[in-house]
């Protein structure tokens, strides 16, 4: 249908567009300048200031963390792995837990939801639980303390599943398996699942995100520079810049002889830090925006 | 045939019970466990008694913590920062919302919307680095280029309290507009398009759409979303009040909220005490905002209440 516009329409959506173009610029901005400050020469830095015109670039902050690639990359692998554990073993609980939630005929389906629910309402917060995850599960310096405290499973993602599962998923569909003789968890695996990627995909965006960018779990629960990943060596960096020089987080190469360019190596590794962000977020924006529309209330 | 449905429904129900242990179990170890642990905070700090063992000291903790400063000071924080994010957060995302439905491109709305996004999710560790690159005395772009440019004196943010409020305020805007506005922009697409219309040949320009239609339709999703902002009102973003302003001790006056509080009682006061009686103090009261937020809600649209 082509709309009649008006002369006073089309100003507006003129206006409102230049009004969008410049708020994008502001919110891309700070982005770009430890981008630009990560590729500034490190004189330049600290003589004219962070600057979105610099006056000499150079790479040497990222030719600097390659001499200390060791560290880098095993901060990369642990973010990698811990979101990837994570997100599946977090998107699977929470897919199963939710699938029966969602069975009308299923006779504690009530208590459970009651159950999940109740973990929004009220939290016994971080004290009981960090002695709790320290004093009973051991799990402090160990990868697990990136994986389970917190993140794994939310009451809002266990109902944003349930309520897909009901609208989505024909009871029909169940009943007629049902009457083939297959069994409820042979029907979840193979007919339910594979029905259900757009919602996991959604959660699963959800969890990965919170995974990768997570840190305060490393700040409760780890104390050696071996175990950070990339948030959490971020973190340090920010107290202590001679972190990396010094070697402590299990590199060999202690670059001793070159002069730590500090300013631009501390951006360079953040804009390491939000590189796959940036990069893959874009083909993922559809399922974020319709988990947020459809849980923006609740799941 | 009567028995063979009804042992079928039994094993249905076991099967089913079966696929939920995992996260049950979940729930139980990361939520509910430490629910109960929360009597740690009526208890004197013991070990050896085990693990949320020691002396029943009733409620000498919160005595305690009620008779500090800090009490009072992340309380307030806590609150007041929660409204002005309340109440800024939500006319800059439906300023936001309402622009971006004006515009008729599909392909650019996508992309600008993946702009304006962006910020909210990229870590708050890296936000910290953002907020450096701009504050720090040395060689940030405010000393050193905005300052300069209109010549003021330079200023150590760093240590400076009473510039805070704005900074985190302007950060938090910058970080959660675009994602916030996601919602009031689903909201708008939903109206009903022949109102517009009746209002145009009316000849009501697109100011007054906006005022007489769109405003009044968002309202029920206004209040629904600020009443449930409300119920988390004594919560706050951690790693917004603890690392953007780098702990800085100089701050605490204007960045100390309950969950940086607690964070500081437990991992550098070691005191589980006080950080466990601070914990249940935010989440007693926050439960009665919860409650009640949800009971307006309900009476408003069912449909969007939590329960």
């Amino acid at each position: 249908m082509t709309e009649l516009k008006t002369r006073g329409e089309k100003g507006f959506a003129i206006f409102a567009e230049a009004v969008i173009v410049l708020l994008v610029l502001l919110s891309i901005a700070p982005i770009l300048l430890i981008f630009i400050a990560s590729i500034t020469q490190e004189n330049s830095l600290i003589s004219n200031g962070y600057s979105f015109f610099p006056k000499a670039l150079s790479l040497d902050a990222y030719s600097y963390l390659l001499g200390d690639f060791k560290t880098i990359l095993r901060a990369y692998g642990i973010s990698i792995l811990v979101t990837a554990a994570g997100t599946l073993l977090g998107v699977l609980i929470t897919a199963m837990l939710a699938y029966p939630i969602s069975r009308s005929d299923f006779k504690y389906g009530r208590i459970i939801a009651f159950l999940v629910l109740f973990t929004m309402l009220f939290s016994g917060g971080i004290a009981p639980a960090y002695i709790m995850w320290t004093r009973i599960f051991h799990i402090k310096n160990t990868i697990l303390a990136l994986v389970l405290p917190n993140y794994l499973m939310n009451a809002f993602n266990v109902f944003l599943m349930t309520n897909y599962y009901r609208n989505n998923i024909p009871g029909a569909l169940i009943e007629s398996a049902q009457i083939d003789g297959a069994k409820e968890l042979k029907i979840f695996f193979r007919i339910i699942l594979p029905l259900s990627v757009p919602a996991i995909a959604t959660i699963g965006i959800f969890t990965g995100l919170a995974y990768w960018n997570d840190w305060i779990n490393g700040l409760y629960y780890i104390t050696q520079p071996q175990l950070f990943g990339i948030q959490n060596l971020l973190v340090r960096m920010m107290d202590n810049i001679q972190f990396l020089k010094s070697g402590a987080a299990g590199s060999a190469l202690g670059s001793g002889a070159v002069q730590l360019p500090s300013n631009s190596v501390r951006m360079a590794l953040a804009v390491i830090g939000v590189l796959p962000i940036v990069i893959i977020f874009p083909f993922m924006q559809k399922y974020f925006i319709k988990g947020v529309v459809v849980g923006a209330v609740k799941g | 045939m009567e028995k063979t449905a009804k042992r079928n429904s039994r094993k249905n129900t076991w099967s089913l019970l079966m696929l939920t242990l995992p996260g049950l179990a979940y729930l139980l170890i990361n939520n509910y466990i430490p629910m109960a642990g929360v009597i740690i905070a009526f208890k004197s700090q013991n070990f050896a008694k085990g693990i949320f063992g020691g002396e029943w000291i009733g409620f000498e903790n919160f005595a305690f913590l009620f008779k500090t400063k800090d009490a009072w000071i992340m309380t307030r924080n806590t609150i007041l920062y929660n409204l002005a994010f309340i109440v800024i957060g939500t006319v800059c995302a439906i300023f936001l919302a309402l622009l971006m439905t004006e515009l008729t491109k599909k392909v650019f709305s996508k992309l600008y919307q993946n702009a304006l996004i962006l910020p909210s999710v990229i870590s708050m560790v890296v936000v910290s680095y953002i907020a450096f690159s701009f504050l720090n005395s040395d060689s940030g772009l405010m000393n050193k280029s905005i300052l300069q440019l209109f010549g003021f004196p330079e200023i150590s943010w760093y240590s400076e309290a009473k510039y805070w409020p704005l900074i985190l305020i302007l950060v938090y805007i910058w970080k959660t507009a675009g994602y916030s506005s996601i919602v009031y922009m689903a909201s708008i697409a939903g109206m009903d398009k022949s109102i517009y219309e009746a209002a145009k040949i009316d000849g009501a320009g697109k100011i007054r759409q906006i005022k007489e239609i769109t405003i009044p339709l968002l309202k029920p999703t206004i209040i629904i979303m600020t009443l449930l902002a409300v119920g988390r009102i004594m919560n706050s973003d951690f790693g917004l009040f603890y690392q953007v302003p780098m702990n800085s001790g100089a701050l605490y006056s204007t960045t100390q909220t309950i969950d940086t509080f607690v964070y500081r009682a437990m991992m550098q006061l070691n005191d589980t005490g006080m950080a466990a009686a601070s914990g249940l103090y935010q989440s007693l009261i926050g439960f009665m905002l919860v409650m009640v937020a949800n009971g307006i809600v309900r009476k408003i649209d069912s449909d969007n209440s939590l329960f």
